[in-house]
């Protein structure tokens, strides 16, 4: 099926309608594995001990935080350029989910840094462009629910979200230069070392786990967001009717 | 009594609805925090021990945000006429919708400093007392506010003028307000000398705020 052939609402609905099942018993299985690689499989670290299990559930969630405004820069240019009739609905769909990702990796990796760094948030260069990309995503959702009417919304989501995808970069290694400048990589003790196979296995198959999330909240996003404007349109012809 | 209700929980119900602003000072205000230590090193010992005047700076900028809209938002759709016509005493009606803007505005900001402190590396009773603080002076803002909000619409594009005008009248609460919190995390000041002078602050500009705005509205809309 192309892509264009979902521009039907009401195809994408059936399709919506007919994958459900299917993402959520991946997501489930998937999860699983994943977990249970995660939590049995994995060994402890000899250093961090237990707490190294953190790291299953805070790089697929640092991983997906980016996805989500890859997706949504993609969604940006259906938007823009091809007028796709749902690619604001995509954006509009990732951004929560994106932000609520973003929002689990700053969680979990202040959670990890307690115990490890001793304190639960240092000015990093990757925690704080991860922090950058968290105030972005705010800024998106807070675009999307400041304007009344969604097309016009979504044409100025777009192209935020498509100067901040050519922007992130720039920030990212500005960041970088920014935080080596005054202070020795001494604090990010991560970076660096190679990971072991037995580490790896897990990691990805909780990357897979959380990709199929994503998919799952994106898709049951979507499907909410074209009923609501439904809705709207549904209620805006009955005021007219009531008027006239 | 109840018509100033009504106003409370309108003024509420739009502040939390699309084109309200309730959420984004708060939005503001992480952004002003994540700036600052772009702008002078990622130094936490620094960022510690100048952290509640970070705090106090940015909730104070933060609080500035929406308050242009507080009463040109009423103007444009007419519903300020009908306050200016109405029966409740205009100071109270001013007041009611100063403490709405408060609640939608100032008092999130009070919840998000244990966040905000977690980044400058504060300790929790640090952020307490900065919480504290910002709890008793945030309405001092709000209310020294209405009077800059109130000129804005009685000027027209006052939008720019307004932060000119309110930010030097809140130079009191903001120096209360940060030596309070210093006095309770390093001292030496007892915490209650400063602490007690910004509840003052704040009741008097209770009372000085909406005289002055519903003053200021009324010379200024007819």
């Amino acid at each position: 099926m192309a892509l264009i052939d979902l521009a039907n609402p009401t195809r994408f609905l059936g399709f919506a309608e007919r994958a459900m099942p299917w993402l959520v018993a991946a997501t489930v299985f998937a999860f699983a594995i994943g977990l249970e690689q995660a939590l049995f499989v994995a060994p402890d670290d000899y250093q961090q001990g237990a707490t190294v299990k953190i790291m299953f559930l805070h790089v697929p969630s640092a991983w997906l935080g980016m996805f989500g405004w890859g997706l949504m820069s993609i969604a940006a240019l259906g938007t823009l350029v091809w007028r796709h009739p749902l690619a604001d609905v995509a954006a509009k769909a990732a951004a929560p989910i994106g932000a609520a990702f973003t929002f689990l990796c700053l969680f979990t990796g202040s959670m990890w840094g307690r115990p490890m760094w001793g304190t639960y948030w240092v000015w990093d260069a990757r925690l704080t462009s991860e922090l950058v990309l968290l105030i972005m995503y705010l800024g998106v959702i807070a675009l999307w629910r400041s304007v009344e009417d969604p097309g016009r919304a979504g044409r100025a989501a777009a192209v935020l979200t498509l100067v901040g995808a050519v922007d992130l970069p720039i920030i990212k290694f500005s960041v970088d230069w920014w935080n080596t400048l005054h202070q020795p990589a001494s604090v990010f003790r991560l970076g660096g070392s190679t990971i072991d196979k037995s580490i790896l296995v897990p990691l990805f198959a909780m990357a897979i786990a959380f990709t199929l999330l994503f998919v799952t909240l994106h898709v049951a996003a979507m499907r909410n967001e074209i009923l609501r404007r439904r809705v709207r349109g549904m209620r805006m012809l009955q005021a007219r009717a009531q008027e006239g | 009594m109840m018509a100033l209700r009504a106003i409370l929980l309108r003024d509420m119900r739009i502040a939390v609805r699309i084109g309200g602003g309730a959420l984004m000072g708060v939005l503001f205000f992480l952004v002003v925090v994540t700036l600052i230590p772009f702008a002078i090193g990622p130094d936490l010992a620094l960022l510690k021990r100048i952290g509640p005047a970070i705090l106090w700076l940015g909730a104070l900028l933060a609080s500035l945000l929406a308050l242009d809209r507080l009463f040109a938002a009423d103007h444009e759709d007419g519903s300020l006429d009908l306050i200016l016509m109405g029966a409740a005493p205009l100071e109270l009606t001013v007041a009611a919708k100063g403490f709405a803007h408060w609640i939608t505005t100032g008092l999130p900001l009070v919840v998000a400093v244990p966040v905000l402190g977690l980044l400058l590396d504060l300790d929790p009773a640090a952020m307490g007392v900065v919480a504290l603080t910002l709890l008793v002076g945030t309405p001092a803002l709000t209310f020294i506010g209405l009077i800059g909000a109130a000129l804005a619409v009685a000027l027209r594009r006052g939008g720019l003028l307004l932060p000119v005008l309110v930010l030097p009248l809140t130079v009191p609460v903001l120096i209360f307000g940060v030596s309070a919190a210093e006095a309770a995390i390093v001292g030496p000041v007892p915490f209650g000398t400063p602490f007690t002078i910004l509840c003052a602050l704040t009741l008097a500009s209770l009372v000085i705020g909406p005289f002055a705005a519903a003053a200021t509205l009324r010379h200024g809309l007819d």
